[in-house]
């Protein structure tokens, strides 16, 4: 067992864990933070998608002690005192899901693309949730809505 | 039936947002794995290794010693106990079912078989444990090409048959009375073009992986799964495994896609319901995207051999179709009905006189197969369209105008097929000339010619699917002459709480569709109330006791129906405690945004608050009525709906790489009258993308052992954004003439038009080049392939490939 | 999936990191960002029983100029390695191939140095590497050693480093004036490995191709040079006809692999259609 510290979602944890423990895993089962689910084994579908250290990952394809005195930020974290994060509303306004499974990881993984460049082409923004698979959208809501919340359109529809 | 278009439609039409969308856009779900139960076990299967072989000794008794492990079972220890898992559709009478164990108990059939099972503390434990088990295997011989596996001689995958093929299903027009003879269409044929074609297998891919809670209470149980079928998963488990049915609870929470994966009894489900029984504690089972791939049921894999005769002038005269259908190695809830499935679809749009449908359902020792979007009709839809390409370019037509001079005309409906199935309504001139309009045809055509001219590298292709389907499944009586072991109907029951608020439970259940949001604004339509006063109740066998779920785009066209049906039973009675408060006669009131009225005196009104509260006081009620406005209705429906619509789509093809890269994607569906635009196109745009990816990137390959060599994401491929265009989508409305709502379905439509629109325009690019087909997914190297008149075209190393002998042919001319 | 259970170490330097690697033996196993090692051991597919996770050695991190090299910290990730001036300024073709890795979230943990001691060939970087002529730096108990990228990769999964070795930076030479570059990636879906890869270095003088190196991705057990294609290209005419004429001879000494992404001979016959499309572009012809 390995002893780590984390601030998940502005709150600090500390717990001893094995080292396989996997981060979504820590996440999920010892802090109940299900929001973030697993979708596969290969780091593919990026359901699993935090934020650590201000960057995106694939919390399934990181161990929770290489996370250790680190910052994450789940989908859970995202919306303050009731008001949606501006990617959530976007992914409302557009049609942007619908099983919502892929949607944690999908707008976790929209952000961070967001975040490193401000104003992306529909192709950059394609390009930049590449590491995420949805099954139910075909993709076209979920541009539409990372477009609104570039600022580049107002909410597609009524 | 009142038609809902009479009245002011402040709802129906409306592309509201969805109110499922809250709880899923912040984490708060409620994934069956995220649930945690005191007590709870945690259960990992152990999988077979090899594709065929007897199980010679298995030992879970070292898995016992493991830490953290509380019980570990092979199939000996659920011989007695676990059924065989259930299949509800013989489409034959004489059809061979071989039984399925959910714990293989003396033989497995197919790589990924369950073998044992261990409960621990934990997952990881018991993961951990399943190394321990000691499993020995006398290797049998795989069975992996269809027609090999039908052949004198064959090994066969089930000892206890004689035989791999499971049934043989026919239907002739000339013999059903409903057209003429094939035998003289293919004789007098002018021109008879023949192909072969390959559904390859594919695999649903729904994002969240399938997990199931059993908790044992008392002498029952109440299991929490991700299905999609929570009362037919209800009755077939209790029937399964000798649980009375009312000792059964089925709960469907957050349910992350299905795609008709997630219809079928699974081996997992009874698996976790032995051992919570057995345990006498929770148990939890939750499989991983490996697991998923290689054991959760498959869908396709058909061989289609196909003719269709045609007059010089285009006019087509028959269509013979024989399949071979890839069954797996057991058949599971509606696997072989799948295919047949497709057989009312061939024919498609067209005036086809006459047709021939034969279906051989095969063994292999391959995962099992089942429904996956579209479900027998993808194929149907695939293999029309494609060879109606084939043979206007036999005839050196033009392939829109040989499918106009075949097509039904608007004019023509209701138009009884050649299947007998009668299409209540359609336009595809319509839709048709609004597709064409909206990619630019004429223009493309014209730069088509001109790259082919100057011999661009880079080809560009058109290709056309002009489709219609069955859906709303299904009118009861027609899956009864089917041999189904169902019916087809839906219910709903309305409950009008004492503030005016309003419960409506749907036995349909959602995973993903959006039944919430446009269910509520029928509801609201209806009653005259808000749209935020509704709430839809679904997914439990408790709170929804009656119902058959969710697949076959039945949701709308049958369960909302029902839901229509309850609503109209609820204002009648609303209109008796109206007339009783108003003191007027019940033919004098008049029923307009959610309150009654006297006709003629305005000031005069009760609304349906106000009804609902004075029911629930009871203290002022007519005599002798009981002081309820509740009201349930069961719909089965009087026909299918058969959505339409037109696809196109322009593909760059670099002939020197193979790559097929879609430019522009226009389709113009008809889907009748859409509840909620918004929701509608969202169901156009996963659909195309699915059928998009059957055409171009997804494949199911098996090696020679019987291996699955695409086990996982890396290599079993779903296309990301990246590898998808944008769609131009647009509707026509036609409504349909047999449901109150005019609606026809929407789930399926775009994976069953795309796939042959892609298709056809890869080979549509090709054609100059001599290639007239492409076998599917149309990979870069297959492509090249065709370029280069090989023949060669599996994706296995090992030399063999998932269809043995079944390649089509690729370069030369037939 | 779960990992089968290990120890783990985190050392704080690479002498640490050394002797915690020889005292771990065999079974002993580095993290480096995990990004194709934690696949692995969720699939079960190795069984290590102690990692040592590089991944917070400080002098392991970032880039430096060393006069006429870069020195790429092993543990850089890809997306810092994508965005280093540095990088951008002296091998930018590192940071184009860098961009087609994987996907964001994996280039955010993945690593330049991981990515080439896994030396999966499907791998972009290491033809890159080979390209540039890189050298790889190694520390084990014996101290410091340079290895050249031609004798970096032994073979599939197989690199140089023995055991107890690890791999602490990349010394990547500056490109000198007139040299270009294209890496030209061929894959199924976006976020899949490549088929076949072609990283293209080009030195043009005026109308001709003075010299040009040519690295190969997945076209056999390592990343290789195209060494017939580099010489035919010597001297050359910088046109599309002599380009494609010299990249005809790509294939020669390679032995593409066959499996699920392509068969032998369609690898064959793209990498003569990358090679071509990438010193094409490369040298602006």
């Amino acid at each position: 067992m390995t002893k780590i510290s984390m601030t998940v979602d502005e709150v600090s944890y500390s717990d001893e864990i094995e080292p396989r423990t996997l981060l979504v895993h820590y996440l999920r089962e010892q802090l109940g933070k299900v929001g973030t689910v697993v979708g596969c084994d290969t780091s593919n579908c990026g359901a699993c998608t935090v934020e650590l250290d201000g960057q995106s990952v694939k919390s399934c394809t990181v161990l929770a002690v290489q996370a250790d005195g680190g910052t994450v930020t789940t989908i859970e974290g995202l919306a303050v005192a009731g008001a949606l994060d501006p990617m959530q509303q976007a992914f409302h306004d557009n049609h942007a899901l619908q099983c919502g499974y892929c949607t944690p990881g999908m707008i976790m993984a929209a952000r961070d693309l967001l975040q490193n460049n401000p104003h992306p082409s529909e192709h950059e923004i394609r390009e930049g949730i590449e590491g995420n698979l949805c099954r139910c959208t075909g993709y076209q809501n979920i541009v539409r809505a990372v477009q609104q919340a570039a600022g580049m359109t107002s909410g597609a529809s009524s | 039936m009142t038609a809902v278009s009479d009245r002011p439609a402040a709802e129906i039409g409306k592309a509201r947002r969805r109110k499922e969308d809250q709880h899923l856009i912040t984490g708060r779900t409620t994934w069956t794995d995220n649930m945690t139960l005191p007590g709870m076990v945690h259960l990992a299967i152990l999988r077979s290794p090899m594709a065929h072989a007897t199980i010679t000794s298995i030992d879970a008794t070292p898995a016992r010693q493991r830490p953290g492990v509380v019980a570990a079972f092979t199939g000996k220890d659920f011989a007695d106990i676990q059924g065989d898992l259930p299949c509800a559709w013989p489409v034959t009478p004489d059809m061979v079912n071989p039984g399925a164990p959910s714990l293989a108990v003396t033989q497995v059939n197919h790589v990924g078989e369950a073998v044992a099972v261990v409960a621990a503390r934990t997952k990881a434990e018991a993961v951990d444990a399943l190394e321990a088990i000691d499993v020995e295997y006398e290797p049998l011989p795989p069975v992996l090409d269809m027609e090999a596996a039908v052949a004198d001689g064959a090994p066969l995958v089930h000892p206890n048959t004689t035989s791999n093929r499971s049934y043989t299903w026919t239907f002739e027009s000339g013999a059903a009375g409903t057209g003429q003879p094939i035998d003289g269409a293919l004789a007098g044929a002018e021109v008879t073009v023949t192909r072969r074609f390959i559904q390859q297998r594919l695999i649903p891919s729904f994002m969240e992986p399938r997990s199931v809670v059993v908790q044992p209470v008392g002498d029952g149980i109440l299991m929490h799964s991700s299905t999609q079928v929570p009362h037919i998963l209800r009755t077939m488990l209790g029937l399964t495994l000798g649980i009375p049915e009312h000792k059964v609870r089925v709960s469907a929470p957050d349910v992350g896609g299905g795609f008709g994966g997630k219809i079928p009894v699974t081996p997992e489900e009874v698996i976790t319901t032995l051992v919570a029984r057995k345990l006498g504690k929770p148990a939890k089972f939750t499989e991983s995207r490996s697991e998923s791939i290689m054991s959760a049921h498959h869908g396709r894999d058909q061989i289609q051999d196909i003719t269709i005769t045609a007059k010089r002038d285009g006019t087509v005269t028959g269509l013979d179709v024989h399949l071979f259908a890839d069954m797996g190695a057991y058949l599971r809830l509606v696997g072989p009905g799948v295919p047949i499935l497709g057989a009312f679809m061939y024919n498609a749009i067209y005036k086809i006189p006459a047709y021939r449908f034969v279906c051989e359902g095969i063994f292999t020792t391959k995962t099992p197969t089942d429904a996956y979007r579209g479900a027998g009709r993808p194929e149907a839809t695939f293999a029309i369209e494609r060879i109606m390409d084939e043979l206007a370019a036999e005839l050196g037509m033009d392939p829109m105008e040989l499918r106009r001079k075949n097509w039904i005309t608007h004019e023509e409906f209701p138009f009884t097929t050649v299947c007998g199935l009668t299409y209540d309504s359609g336009n595809y001139e319509a839709a048709t000339d609004r597709a064409l309009e909206l990619i630019g045809w004429d223009e493309l055509r014209r730069e088509q010619a001109e790259r082919r001219e100057r011999h661009d590298p880079v080809q560009l292709g058109l290709g056309i699917s002009t489709f219609t389907e069955m859906c709303g499944l299904a009118p009861s009586r027609v899956l009864g002459s089917l041999d189904y072991g169902a019916g087809g109907w839906e219910n709903a029951s309305i409950r009008m709480l004492a503030t005016g608020k309003v419960e409506v439970v749907t036995g349909t259940s959602a995973h993903g569709q959006g039944h919430e949001t446009a269910f509520s604004q029928i509801v609201a339509d209806k009653l005259g109330v808000p749209f935020e006063d509704v709430e839809i109740i679904h997914g439990d066998t408790q709170s929804s006791p009656k119902g058959l779920d969710t697949y076959g785009s039945r949701s709308l066209a049958v369960g909302g129906i029902a839901i229509v049906q309850a609503a109209d039973k609820v204002i009648e009675k609303a209109r008796r405690v109206a007339a009783h408060l108003l003191e007027a006669s019940e033919d004098d009131l008049e029923f307009e945004a959610g309150a009654f009225s006297v006709k003629g005196s305005p000031g005069s009104s009760v609304s349906m608050g106000d009804i609902a509260f004075a029911t629930f006081s009871a203290h002022n009620l007519p005599d002798g009525m009981e002081p309820s406005l509740d009201a349930d209705a069961t719909y089965d429906p009087v026909n299918f709906s058969f959505p339409h619509g037109t696809h196109l789509c322009a593909v760059d093809v670099d002939t020197e790489t193979g790559r097929v890269t879609i430019r522009k994607y226009v389709c113009v569906d008809d889907v009748g009258n859409p509840i909620n635009p918004l929701i509608v196109e969202g169901q156009v745009h996963g659909g195309l993308a699915q059928g998009i990816a059957q055409a171009l990137f997804e494949e199911a390959v098996y090696d020679d052992a019987g291996n699955l060599t695409t086990g996982t994401f890396v290599d079993y491929t779903p296309p990301s954004a990246a590898d998808l265009p944008s769609f131009t989508t647009d509707r026509t409305v036609t409504p349909s003439t047999d449901n109150p709502l005019g609606v026809k379905g929407v789930g399926e439509a775009g994976t069953i038009a795309s796939t042959p629109a892609v298709v056809n325009a890869v080979v549509d690019a090709l054609r100059p080049f001599g290639v007239t087909d492409v076998q599917m997914p149309c990979t870069p190297e297959r492509v090249w392939r065709a370029l280069q008149g090989t023949e060669k075209s599996d994706r296995a190393a090992s030399g063999t490939n998932a269809y043995g002998g079944a390649a089509t042919t690729e370069g030369g001319a037939e | 999936m779960i990992p089968a259970a290990f120890d783990y170490v985190r050392p704080s330097s690479v002498a640490e990191a050394v002797s915690a690697l020889g005292a771990a033996g065999e079974d002993g196993k580095v993290l480096a960002g995990g990004q194709s090692l934690i696949p692995v051991l969720r699939l079960r597919m190795a069984y290590p029983s102690v990692l040592v996770d590089v991944g917070r050695i400080p002098e392991l991190q970032g880039v430096r100029d060393d006069g006429d090299a870069i020195v790429i910290g092993a543990m850089t990730t890809h997306h810092a390695v994508m965005h280093d001036e540095l990088v951008r300024q002296h091998a930018p073709l590192i940071a184009q191939a860098t961009a087609t890795v994987a996907d964001p979230q994996v280039r955010h943990r993945g690593t330049f140095g991981g990515a080439l001691s896994h030396a999966d060939p499907a791998g972009d970087l290491g033809a890159v590497a080979l390209a540039l002529g890189a050298e790889f730096v190694a520390s084990g108990p014996g101290g410091e050693r340079r290895i050249a990228a031609a004798d970096f990769f032994v073979d599939y999964l197989t690199t140089a480093l023995s055991p107890d070795e690890i791999l602490t930076a990349i010394r990547v030479p500056k490109l000198g004036a007139g040299w270009s570059s294209h890496y030209e990636k061929f894959n199924r879906v976006a976020q899949a490995w490549s088929i076949v890869g072609v990283a293209a270095l080009v030195r043009r003088d005026g109308g001709t191709i003075a010299e040009a190196r040519i690295g190969l991705t997945n076209m056999g057990p390592t990343p290789l040079r195209a060494f017939a294609v580099e010489q035919a290209l010597a001297g050359a005419e910088a046109s599309a006809e002599s380009i494609a004429a010299a990249a005809a001879h790509t294939a020669e000494g390679t032995s593409a692999p066959s499996d699920l992404s392509g068969n032998a001979d369609y690898r064959e016959h793209l990498a003569r259609v990358l090679t071509a499309r990438a010193v094409r572009t490369a040298a602006g012809a």
